[in-house]
């Protein structure tokens, strides 16, 4: 055997691993939970028919895959409480996603300006909020937010407001958590695909009579797409599964899916229901995930 | 450019050139005054004047790093200068901004947007000059064809072969009909043969359209192959501004003369002058008679150059068959090296007092049973003609 056919093989196993993880990880507990989505709601250990159980046969096998329905599915499409909390999290992906693109662009854009040596250090300070836990993050948020918080003796203390503004369990306080949490996710993709521009481009851009604005439009802009597609597909699809923010910065009023998920699976105990919802919501991140995959792919071949 | 005639199509560029530039006259069209541009505590460019005539087919020429690219870019408006001014028909441009200015610029990595097509690619500077939709179709047509990329106007930038992209930059940087048209290495990209007809077809071009034409490049042959004029740079200044043959067969000193082609240098003292023949005494030559108009009489610091293609080589003493009654120069040696070229032959041949001397034989004769060998012994000759005398 070759030294070359030695070192090959290792290497060929070695492209399996990412497809057993997804097995292992992914498809295998799908599986399940696209199977307890099929059941029934029932009060027993587990809360759900039909178990299957392979130690008494095909016969029984085969009676539990009759007991199988689409009810739950049926369930979420009639009740407009599914309906709505699935409109809410598309609706506060979008705006959520509008505004950090607002936001992430300029910053990444002008990171990407920076003089050589000053980049990473920017760099550094978008990445240094990963340090410290998400969790402990939004809660320092709320104790900015609440009634008596920083954001509230400021204001009064400038005498902007006569008297302390609601902050906390609003939408605001929720788009306000989300923006924060997601803007390195935007910033990071943007920053890399507008940092290895070709400053030359520009150049010509001036050469050929445009202004700096008209160069930015037609020059920097269209070329920066494929970040501003990943870094928004990047927020978009979490954000549209976010349960923690809604859940300590919103309002109890509406729901976004991960709550009503939540509440199912917790407070109702419906474990059925709960995993048909995790399931359409699979579901419906299919068509962005596919989005962000092609962007990706066709990153990758104008990069050759 | 797959499978097709890399000529330019001159009928189509007689259409092209609706105007062509004036005739060149003695105002020069560009004139560059004292120009200075400083990096830090570096003098990129010093103090540096040049004219150039509208017509004219200039190259900058310097090795990397000299400042011709600075130079360049300050008058594509890309650097300001630190002192000095750039006149363009008479009118001081400092204040002109890039996109405003009558002068376009060719990118030495084509600087293609990626994004647009062949055909917007060439279309972009014309929308910028509000050009009508159809009037920027007839140019754009009469730009493809120009180029030859009939039928490529599609593609993108990243389907095209370097080749390609390289009449794709240059037909951009030539639709706006700029009145100088700068080019910042334009072959450096491409390989050997293709640069060489590229070099062709860049001097029809220019010949056709009547343009200016400031090309940058560090390749002296690119450079003599092309220009009418070259300035050749060295640590932000110019060294010499001349036509090829001046710089090559009269070069303003050694520097130049070293950059530009080889040569063989003696350093020496002139020791008598009578009647234009120079004596002068070299270290590792002996004496050497040289043809020298200049009163050089007293010189202590003067070297003594010939081009290897001027020194003959003789088995014998070239007296009896140069039949010639002019004093001619010798030197004797031993060949040392032998590099056959295809065309030519260079011989090193080491002299009796250590030097080493470089003559280049043109290969004339397919068979030649005459050729030297290593370590035979030989006279090297030269006419007083074919020596330059450079003082610095």
């Amino acid at each position: 055997m070759s030294a070359r056919r030695i070192f090959a093989q290792p290497a060929r196993y070695a492209a399996i691993a990412p497809y057993l993880w997804m097995v292992l990880f992914f498809l295998v507990p799908f599986g399940f939970v696209l199977k307890i989505s099929l059941s029934q709601t029932a009060i027993a250990q587990p809360p759900y028919v039909p178990v299957f159980d392979f130690s008494e046969g095909w016969a029984t096998i085969n009676a539990a895959f009759a007991q199988l329905s689409f009810d739950n599915f049926r369930l979420l499409i009639s009740d407009s409480l599914y309906i709505s909390s699935y409109l809410r999290s598309v609706v506060v992906a979008v705006t959520s996603t509008l505004i950090l693109l607002l936001i992430g662009y300029p910053i990444a854009y002008g990171m990407a300006r920076l003089p050589q040596r000053w980049q990473p250090i920017a760099m550094m300070l978008v990445i240094v909020p990963f340090w410290t836990s998400f969790l402990i993050r939004i809660y320092a948020w709320i104790n900015i937010l609440q009634h008596d918080g920083l954001l509230n003796k400021i204001l009064l203390a400038l005498h902007l407001v006569s008297s302390p503004v609601v902050w906390l369990s609003t939408d605001t306080a929720m788009y306000l958590g989300i923006v924060y949490s997601y803007l390195p996710f935007m910033i990071l993709p943007l920053y890399a695909t507008l940092s290895k521009m070709d400053p030359s481009l520009l150049e010509a851009a001036s050469d050929l009579g445009s202004s700096p604005l008209q160069a930015f439009w037609l020059v920097t802009f269209p070329l920066s797409l494929p970040g501003v597609g990943a870094g928004a597909l990047l927020c978009f699809i979490p954000i549209i599964g976010e349960f923690v923010i809604p859940d300590l910065l919103a309002g109890s009023g509406s729901m976004m899916i991960g709550q009503t998920l939540w509440l199912e699976f917790f407070t109702n105990k419906d474990w059925p229901v709960a995993a048909a919802a995790a399931v359409a919501l699979l579901v419906l991140l299919v068509p962005p995930l596919l989005l962000y995959d092609r962007l990706q792919r066709r990153t990758l071949e104008g990069a050759k | 450019m797959s499978g097709q005639s890399p000529e330019i199509d001159t009928a189509k560029i007689n259409t092209a050139v609706a105007q062509a530039t004036a005739p060149a006259n003695d105002t020069p069209l560009l004139r560059v005054e004292g120009v200075s541009k400083k990096f830090g505590d570096f003098r990129a460019v010093d103090r540096l004047s040049l004219d150039i005539k509208a017509g004219e087919f200039f190259a900058l020429l310097g090795p990397s790093g000299c400042g011709k690219t600075t130079l360049l870019r300050m008058l594509a408006g890309f650097e300001t200068p630190d002192e000095g001014r750039i006149l363009l028909g008479g009118r001081d441009i400092a204040p002109v901004l890039p996109h405003e200015r009558p002068v376009n610029m060719m990118f030495q990595n084509y600087a293609l947007f990626p994004h647009l097509s062949v055909r917007d690619n060439i279309a972009f500077g014309l929308k910028r000059a509000g050009m009508a939709g159809a009037a920027i179709d007839t140019r754009v047509g009469e730009m493809v064809a120009l180029v030859k990329l009939e039928g490529m106007e599609k593609r993108r930038p990243d389907q095209l072969s370097g080749g390609q992209k390289q009449r794709v930059a240059l037909a951009r940087s030539l639709a706006r009909r700029p009145k100088v048209l700068l080019l910042d290495e334009p072959l450096a990209a491409l390989d050997k043969k293709l640069r060489e007809s590229t070099q062709l077809e860049l001097m029809e071009l220019q010949r056709r359209l009547g343009m200016t034409f400031i090309v940058v490049t560090h390749d002296q042959e690119e450079a003599m192959t092309m220009a009418n004029r070259i300035g050749v740079m060295d640590a932000g200044r110019l060294e010499q501004v001349a036509t090829p043959r001046d710089l090559y067969e009269a070069p303003a000193s050694r520097w130049v003369a070293q950059f530009v082609g080889d040569v063989n240098l003696f350093d020496g003292e002139v020791t008598s002058q009578e009647d234009h023949r120079l004596t002068i005494a070299t270290r590792d030559g002996g004496s050497i008679v040289v043809a020298e108009p200049r009163d050089l009489i007293g010189k202590t610091m003067v070297s003594v150059a010939i081009r290897p293609e001027k020194v003959r080589l003789s088995r014998r003493d070239p007296a009896s068959d140069a039949g010639t009654l002019q004093a001619v120069n010798r030197l004797e040696g031993v060949v040392t090296d032998v590099s056959y070229l295809g065309g030519s032959t260079v011989y090193k041949i080491k002299l009796d007092s250590g030097a080493v001397v470089r003559s280049s034989i043109a290969n004339t004769a397919r068979l030649d049973i005459d050729t030297l060998s290593a370590g035979r012994r030989v006279v090297a000759w030269f006419t007083p003609d074919d020596c330059m005398v450079l003082e610095k």
